[in-house]
């Protein structure tokens, strides 16, 4: 494989924690691209933070290699990488003023004071604070703080931005307000940016690419459409939303997203050609735009089926349905339980 | 974005709580006090005579200069012994903290004659020190006597004052913010003297008060350890109490004494108020 030129690049990048059995990351190698939004997707304990936290340089390396447009970053401390980070917990410096924690990368790199002022006033009004430039992070809610933090590792213009669950600590409606606005952000800078989430619906929304980690290892990368209607494993597939997860043949299972099914009371109304299969309705859930129906199928498997909201339809738990789908949108994985990790 | 806080009431309600710890002051402090500053300025006729002695005897000025320098020293050998002391207890695990807690509060678990014997016997003529020192090419080093050999003795018994108020604060300081110093560009000397130092302060003031205080009242150590020659503040309190009786001269170097102490204290107050107002300013977080 030829090193690639611009972008970050992990070589077989592992990392084993002294005295624990298993490495926290283990043998990852990927390329994100310059300009990219890149997403590590995954569980708590898979090795995102131990991943992105060794590309910042916090973490040293127990072998592998990163480079940054192919220049070898791994052994440099972390304030020799020009990279911006953004914490889950802000880590704002409590004893300085917003503008004084945003001019902080400035600062170290020895602008000039005019500069830094501009620089500091603008990236405080791309992300809607001018007006707590003297204020203190304590005296700032949660979102705002989040704000000043995406700010101030903006400020400088570091080579990519590196996001540790930065919305986990937000409740619901802010955090759906921040992903727009990082989105924007990174639409508006045209900045690398690499994003770390446990939330699979944050990482569909904002990525164009989602690594999916597992136990230290990327279990599948590809863009948000692809690893929903083409999982490679029965862990992405169940990972990433809903899906039937049909056991047709033996050593394998067959992913069929919510979305792609139809329900019908007879077998009559399927068209030629579609799968079929018959289930019981166990749940009907009433989401406003859509309704879910939940379903268990003959061998005991669970799923579920997605009707739009001008759907009618007059399924009631108990009800028997047959559950159809066009055989172009399965995905076949293989059968974790014949394949164990 | 307003605190909340709790209602006053209920604390007020509090107040009789204290009204034990107020009544015992009353009688063993600010009684006894009262008395020795009435006595002050009322005997042997009233004025300010006692002061106006006290301000112009050259020994007793030297000696309150002394114990202020001799305060000033332990205070900074402290503060230099305990930073490092207590910020390593902050990065090793629940076991080594707790072994190293031990180690700085043993002077607390040994008797203050004992402890003060035990440094005599080391710093001695001939002692372990002067023998070590020789070892390795040294000679002559005879802490005993000497305000050095004080002070190594009043460290010792001051390290618990200092370590425990850092320890404190250090432990409330996120290790994450020296990460995002150094992800924008700090060097970790750049990081720590921007970031961990200063989040740090409300520690080292709080340290460097208690220590800095408790020296300037030192008694016994001074008197063992040290020489008459270069007594401090308290050995001539004593020696005019108990050798002179001269309540009324003791009564106006005591006060002497705490109007240093008050005056030190304000001055830590006045450097700890800025510190303190930035890290809890304005509301809670929202
Ligand atoms: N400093 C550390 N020392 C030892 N083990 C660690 C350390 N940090 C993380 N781990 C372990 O490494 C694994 C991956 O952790 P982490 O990278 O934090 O995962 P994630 O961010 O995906 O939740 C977990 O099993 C965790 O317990
Ligand atoms: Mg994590």
């Amino acid at each position: 494989m030829t090193e690639p030129m611009t972008g970050i690049a992990t070589t077989q990048v592992t990392k084993a924690y002294p005295g624990s059995e298993r490495p926290a990351v283990d043998d990852v190698s990927l390329h994100i691209a310059d300009g990219e939004f890149m997403t590590f997707l995954g569980p708590s304990g898979s090795g995102k933070t131990t991943m992105l936290s060794m590309i910042a340089g916090f973490t040293p390396l127990s072998a592998g290699s990163i480079t940054v447009d192919g220049r070898e970053i791994s052994r440099l401390k972390p304030h020799r990488r020009d990279l911006g980070v953004v914490f889950q917990q802000y880590a704002l410096f409590p004893h300085l003023s917003v503008a004084r924690n945003v001019a902080f990368g400035l600062t170290q790199r020895k602008r000039p004071k005019a500069e830094i002022d501009r620089r500091v006033g603008e990236v405080l009004e791309m992300v809607g604070l001018s007006g707590v430039r003297e204020r203190f992070p304590r005296q700032l809610s949660g979102g705002q703080q989040q704000r000043v933090a995406l700010a101030r590792a903006v400020a400088y213009e570091p080579r990519a931005l590196l996001l540790d669950e930065p919305l986990a600590a937000l409740d619901k409606r802010l955090r759906d307000q921040l992903q727009r606005e990082i989105a924007h952000m990174h639409r508006e800078l045209g900045m690398t940016f690499l994003f770390v989430t446990h939330d699979q619906q944050e990482a569909l929304t904002l990525s164009d690419r989602i690594a999916v980690f597992n136990e230290g290892r990327i279990e599948q990368l590809g863009t948000p459409a692809e690893l929903y209607e083409r999982p490679g494993t029965l862990f992405v597939a169940q990972f990433l939303g809903e899906s039937n997860a049909l056991r047709l043949r033996p050593g394998e299972v067959t992913i069929v997203r919510p979305e792609r099914v139809t329900l019908h009371t007879g077998t009559e109304s399927v068209a030629a050609g579609q799968q079929r299969r018959s289930a019981t309705v166990t749940d009907v859930v009433y989401v406003g735009d859509h309704s879910r129906i939940w379903l268990r199928y003959a061998d005991g498997a669970r799923g579920c089926a997605v009707l739009g909201a001008g759907t009618t339809h007059e399924h009631r738990p108990g009800s028997e349905v047959v559950v159809a789908w066009h055989p172009e949108h399965e995905a076949v994985v293989p059968d974790a339980e014949g394949n164990p990790k | 974005m307003t605190a909340i806080r709790p209602a006053g009431k209920p604390r007020a309600r509090a107040h009789w709580l204290l009204l034990p710890a107020a009544a015992v002051l009353l009688v063993v402090f600010f009684y006894p006090l009262a008395t020795i500053l009435w006595r002050s300025i009322a005997e042997p006729e009233f004025g300010p005579g006692n002061y106006l002695a006290v301000l112009g005897d050259a020994v007793a000025l030297r000696v309150v200069l002394r114990t202020l320098g001799t305060a000033l020293i332990i205070t900074a050998v402290t503060l230099l012994i305990a930073y490092p002391y207590a910020y390593a207890m902050t990065l090793v695990g629940r076991r080594a903290r707790g072994l190293l807690t031990l180690l700085v509060l043993m002077p607390f678990w040994t008797s203050l004659m004992a402890r003060n014997f035990a440094w005599y016997v080391l710093e001695q003529r001939g002692g372990v020190i002067e023998r070590a020192f020789a070892a390795i090419g040294i000679h002559g080093v005879t802490l005993l006597g000497s305000v050095a050999g004080v002070t190594v003795a009043m460290v010792q018994v001051m390290l618990p004052f200092m370590v425990l108020p850092l320890q404190n604060a250090m432990l409330g300081i996120d290790r994450g913010l020296l990460h995002a110093a150094g992800s924008l560009g700090a060097p970790r000397p750049t990081a720590f003297l921007r970031i961990y130092l200063p989040l740090s302060m409300p520690g080292v003031l709080s340290g460097v008060s208690v220590v800095f205080i408790m020296s300037l009242g030192f008694y016994i150590t001074p008197a063992l350890l040290g020489t008459p020659q270069q007594a401090l503040v308290a050995q001539v309190i004593g020696t005019r109490v108990n050798d002179l009786l001269d309540f009324p001269g003791a009564g106006a170097l005591g006060a002497v004494l705490l109007v240093i102490t008050l005056v030190v204290l304000a001055l830590l107050g006045r450097v700890a108020g800025p510190v303190g107002a930035s890290m809890t300013g304005g509301g809670d977080r929202g």
